[in-house]
């Protein structure tokens, strides 16, 4: 009985390192893992199946995101799945400390806890300048730029800065 | 993006299939509607401020209404793009209270406010859905709309406290769109079943009375007219008007000039 070549296994770890390596396209400081929007990583013989969660169902990035999820693995199996999926919301709790710390290193104030489920939102708290770390800040506005962002003011620095959504 | 919803819709009992597709047809059609009537502001909103709000807020509608035909292509196996554009307007089943051209900015910020708060309401009743694919999307949606809501209360605010025309702009509006407000709460053809198997937890008259309750104090507070509970239901999702007709053209305009591009 000759033996049949049993398939490469794939480590998990590879894989979750080579998802670390796929930058946010809208903040390439921040990996698609550091963001949370890596919900599950399937490992099989010949196939990888990944599961995403927009960080907002209109997000206009998430096409990007999945196409250099696929770049991205090509070569770790025949066939890479990338699927989009609300299993679970994506909110802003999901975003890792290593997130927040990039976030905040390229001037986004990083989302508070969002501590209250019935009402995830910034308003009434007082949020530090990514710049400066005051506290005296201002919001000009709930919406910014991208669907994610708030846009608030720093009356220390005198800074205007985008605030990521808590959500 | 399909797979996994694909395979749970599937499994939808096939009497169930028509009363589903109509529920999910008139939430991806009144988010589309609203969401591109509102898109209009972009570049033309009273403040830069709002117009960055109206923008996002626009495309915030816009996303759901894309995930909404997403799930509506799942289940009678269409293409979600094919569902937003190339469908007669006659078989668009918004709602009558979206179905007004955006006015100006007192009558977009009152359509909105009444729009947001019975969509709210709706949400909160399909966020309990026994279609888990629904109940999944509508668990994300409520997180952004908290957003949406607390902007439209703001406006609202401001305008009925205001001395003069924004208040007389405001009431005007509310006058002109109340007797249409409810439509957002219309039956669905097949109510029974869905309410039967828990796709929609609770009658939409039930949904429409919920509404009328928690709205009732903030107008009084304001001093601002009610919508009469009653609205002319035979029309809720069907006739729509010209200015309907018109902003159909708009959206269809660039699909209509190569149906076959890919983008």
């Amino acid at each position: 009985m000759s033996a049949m070549p049993a398939p490469a296994l794939v480590d998990r770890r590879a894989v979750w390192a080579a998802l670390a390596e796929v930058p946010d396209p809208e903040i390439p400081a921040v990996s698609v893992v550091d963001l949370g929007i890596v919900h599950r990583v399937d490992v099989g013989p010949d196939a990888i199946r990944v599961e995403i969660l927009p960080t907002f169902v209109g997000c206009p990035a998430v096409e990007m995101m999945r196409s250099a999820i696929e770049e991205r693995l090509v070569g770790f199996a025949r066939r890479i799945e990338v699927d989009v999926t609300f299993a679970v919301p994506w909110t802003s709790d999901r975003i890792t400390p290593e997130g927040r710390r990039r976030l905040a290193d390229s001037g986004f104030g990083p989302p508070l806890p969002a501590n209250d489920p019935a009402a995830p939102i910034n308003l009434g708290r007082a949020l530090a300048c990514p710049y400066c770390g005051s506290r005296r800040t201002v919001m000009e506005n709930a919406f910014g730029p991208t669907l994610c962002r708030s846009i608030y003011y720093c009356t220390d620095c005198r800074q205007p800065f985008e605030q990521f959504k808590t959500v | 993006m399909t797979t996994i919803r694909a395979s749970l819709a599937t499994a939808v009992d096939p009497a169930l299939r028509n009363g589903l597709a109509e529920l999910l047809r008139s939430l991806a059609d009144d988010e589309f509607v609203i969401g591109f009537a509102d898109s209009e502001w972009t570049g033309i909103a009273p403040i830069l401020e709002e117009d960055v709000a109206m923008s996002s807020i626009a495309q915030d509608e816009l996303g759901h209404a894309r995930a909404f035909y997403g799930l509506l292509g799942d289940l009678v196996g269409e293409d979600p793009d094919h569902l937003a554009y190339d469908r007669p307007p006659e078989s668009f089943r918004h709602c009558r209270l979206v179905d007004h051209a955006r006015g100006d900015w007192a009558f977009t910020m009152a359509r909105r406010y009444l729009y947001d708060t019975a969509d709210s309401v709706r949400l909160n009743a399909l966020a309990e859905s026994s279609y888990a694919p629904l109940a999944e999307l509508v668990a994300k949606i409520r997180r952004e709309e908290r957003y949406h809501l607390l902007h439209v209360d703001a406006w609202l605010r401001r305008l009925a406290t205001a001395e003069g025309e924004p208040r007389d702009r405001l009431v005007r509006s509310l006058e002109t769109l109340g007797p249409d407000a409810t439509t957002v709460f219309t039956p669905l053809p097949d109510e029974k079943a869905l309410v039967k198997s828990g796709i929609l937890p609770t009658p939409m008259a039930a949904l429409r009375d919920r509404w009328m309750d928690g709205l009732a104090p903030v107008f009084a507070e304001l001093d601002l007219p009610m919508p009469p509970r009653d609205a002319d239901l035979a029309r809720g999702r069907e006739d729509h008007s010209d200015a309907f007709r018109w902003l159909y053209g708009e959206f269809t305009s660039v699909r209509r000039l190569d149906p076959e591009a890919t983008w």
